[in-house]
């Protein structure tokens, strides 16, 4: 067995040494923070015209979060890229002739960019929410208030864990064209749409991604009527990246590279 | 040593390897011969655990490719030159592979001097040529210092310096005792660098030998005579019993016989001779007459391969070959010179693409055809880290 360690390493020098990282990343970062932080000024300016059940029902912590719905489109990319840029460079035989432990090195692959993940995902909530919040002026919440921490931290958490599914995904899918056609559509047209269809909306509240926002609400919304709460439903997200990170390992053990 | 027993892989009802069985051994070149699409590079694939053979077994110094930890230091593989991230730089693509099997970081700078690509490590290799590529590729073959190594179709993309370049690599690889398995559809490449030969078509073994012992086996000789008494010499020929081919430029192909002999019955005769020159069929004919029934795409028209010859296997010597029929004796397609060709009557200008095969045939080329051989410039090439205490055992 190659060491744990060593292949840990290798493949860190494999994620930073390519530009895609660096720039998925910092679009990541930059787009949910900016959003973010325009958003809330706009509330923040808006306030009087809105209307009292909207006063009542506003979630600073969740619209300092605006951002995401774009923002982790990068952060698909950067999963799917992780994965399939090894397929479509060919990289593959290079890389499973040195580690031919398929799990060995599948593990250290999505290790790897799990916790890039993380840190990048933890980084940009706690960022993103403090810079809302002192953009929404008066209205703020702090992040002693019951409940923000929890969403803040599984912003961050609800980052990596769709980085992972989209690790998973890809290896499932192998091409880079069709890991980005499936995923990026999915999560920025399908999903939100589904979920506002009637009866449809039932079935689309269990979505990886519709579950997995539900930690970041603070103040539930009016129309709300699933039957998880937050942990629940990061929990919902998680059993999805499991299935998506076991479907990648099986088709990477039994397919020929 | 790499040993194959029975490998065989099926795509669908599509058989690409059928039952290969043979060794590599250490100490010397071993060419993998055969046409396109004859299954070298998955059998290469199965070999690297890559792909899992339908049926079989390949191992390597008896262990199974899966089986090796770090098994950048027991064999390494050029497999084709893209199997790289162009985004990364060549030292950083070196440096990954590195790490992952515990090789120190200055083998990567050590490699890269080697295969000569140090002043563009820190460029991005898709800005690479072929050649770049593929010396990238064999940089990091030789990353762990391996005992084994295997190139598949190396010299593609090459410049002649490249080729002749990686021909040196690879004997002087051989000559450190170390195995070295390279694939090739060209067989005038291999005469200059296999001393064994592994020929397969269409997945299957066509032929395990040495490669003096092909050349021998396969290069048909004859003497060709040209002479404006063609019924006269067809006469006398035939009454001394010889077996006259006539070819399609009106010449006369003697196969079997001795030139001098053929001087002597013209002069008996007293015919006039043109040309009386001893030749010896190219080993590319050779090589396409053994392939001829398991090449998977023909080109349309008539080829230059002649059509049913199966290969005389090596029971037979002393057997003339049997005389094909005019205008199929040389194929069409012009062969670049054959040094080793040494009698062959007109003088063919030197080529940088041929360098004679240093066999023992006692055929070899003009001398100022020869270069000298030089082992490649790498005298404590992998000594320096093995043995500082870094060697794991093994």
């Amino acid at each position: 067995m190659a060491a744990t360690s060593a292949v840990l390493q290798s493949e860190w020098t494999k994620i930073r040494s390519v530009r895609s990282t660096v720039w998925t990343l910092a679009l990541a970062f930059l787009v949910t923070l900016v959003l973010g932080a325009v958003i809330c000024l706009v509330f923040n300016s808006q306030w009087d015209s809105m209307s009292t059940s909207d006063k009542l029902t506003f979630d600073p912590t969740n619209t300092s979060f605006f951002g995401m719905t774009l923002g982790q489109l990068a952060l698909i990319v950067f999963g799917v890229l992780v994965f399939s840029s090894e397929y479509s460079t060919g990289m593959i035989r290079t890389s499973l002739a040195a580690v031919p432990q398929r799990g060995h090195f599948y593990l250290a692959k999505v290790a790897v960019a799990g916790l890039l993940a993380l840190v990048v995902g933890m980084v940009t909530s706690f960022l993103t929410f403090f810079v809302g919040q002192a953009l929404l002026g008066p209205h703020k919440a702090q992040i002693g208030d019951p409940g923000v921490l929890r969403a803040v931290f599984g912003a961050g958490l609800y980052m990596t864990l769709l980085v992972l599914l989209c690790v998973g995904a890809a290896a499932m899918l192998r091409s880079p064209m069709l890991g980005l056609g499936i995923l990026m559509p999915f999560f920025f047209l399908v999903s939100p749409i589904l979920s506002a269809v009637p009866k449809v909306k039932s079935v689309a509240r269990y979505f990886p991604d519709q579950a997995g926002q539900k930690i970041m609400q603070v103040v539930p919304s009016s129309d709300d009527h699933t039957h998880y709460g937050p942990w629940g439903g990061i929990l919902i997200m998680a059993i999805w990246v499991a299935a998506a990170l076991l479907g990648g390992y099986l088709v990477l053990r039994n397919r020929d590279a | 040593m790499i040993e194959l027993q029975g490998l065989t892989k099926r795509y669908g009802d599509k058989t690409a390897v059928d039952h290969l069985t043979f060794t590599v051994r250490p100490g010397v070149v071993t060419g993998f011969l055969g046409p396109n699409g004859a299954g070298k590079s998955t059998t290469m694939r199965m070999l690297l655990g890559l792909d899992t053979p339908t049926s079989g077994d390949v191992r390597i110094d008896g262990k199974h490719y899966a089986q090796l930890s770090e098994p950048l230091k027991y064999i390494g593989a050029l497999l084709d030159a893209k199997a790289i991230h162009g985004g990364r730089t060549a030292y950083n693509h070196l440096l990954c592979l590195a790490q992952s099997n515990r090789i120190p970081r200055r083998r990567v700078d050590e490699v890269l001097e080697t295969v000569g690509l140090t002043a563009v490590a820190k460029k991005r290799s898709k800005g690479f040529s072929l050649g770049m590529g593929q010396r990238l590729g064999i940089a990091g073959a030789l990353l762990g210092d391996p005992e084994i190594l295997m190139f598949d179709e190396p010299v593609n993309g090459l410049d002649p310096e490249g080729i002749h370049w990686i021909r040196n690599l690879m004997k002087g690889l051989a000559a450190q005792g170390r195995t070295v398995f390279v694939s090739s559809h060209l067989m005038s490449e291999m005469a200059l660098t296999a001393d064994h030969l592994i020929v397969i078509g269409r997945g299957r073994l066509l032929a395990d030998t040495s490669m003096s012992e092909f050349i021998e086996r396969n290069s048909r000789s004859y003497v060709r005579v040209r002479t404006p008494q063609r019924e006269q010499f067809k006469d006398a020929g035939s009454a001394a019993g010889l077996t006259l081919v006539e070819s399609a430029d009106g010449s006369f192909e003697v196969p079997g016989a001795d030139a001098a002999a053929l001087g002597e019955l013209a002069a008996r005769h007293q015919l006039v001779l043109h040309e009386l020159s001893p030749q010896r069929a190219s080993l590319e004919e050779a090589f396409m007459q053994l392939t001829a029934e398991s090449v998977e795409y023909h080109a349309g028209g008539p080829g230059p391969v002649p059509a049913g010859g199966p290969w005389q296997p090596a029971g037979a010597p002393g057997q003339p070959a049997p005389p094909l029929p005019p205008g199929q004796v040389q194929p069409p397609v012009v062969q670049p010179p054959q040094p080793y060709q040494g009698q062959q009557g007109p003088p063919v200008p030197p080529s940088p693409y041929q360098q004679p095969y240093p066999g023992q045939q006692g055929q070899q080329g003009p001398p100022q055809q020869q270069p000298p051989y030089q082992p490649p410039g790498q005298p404590q090439w992998g000594a320096g880290w093995r043995d500082s205490g870094k060697r794991k055992g093994r």
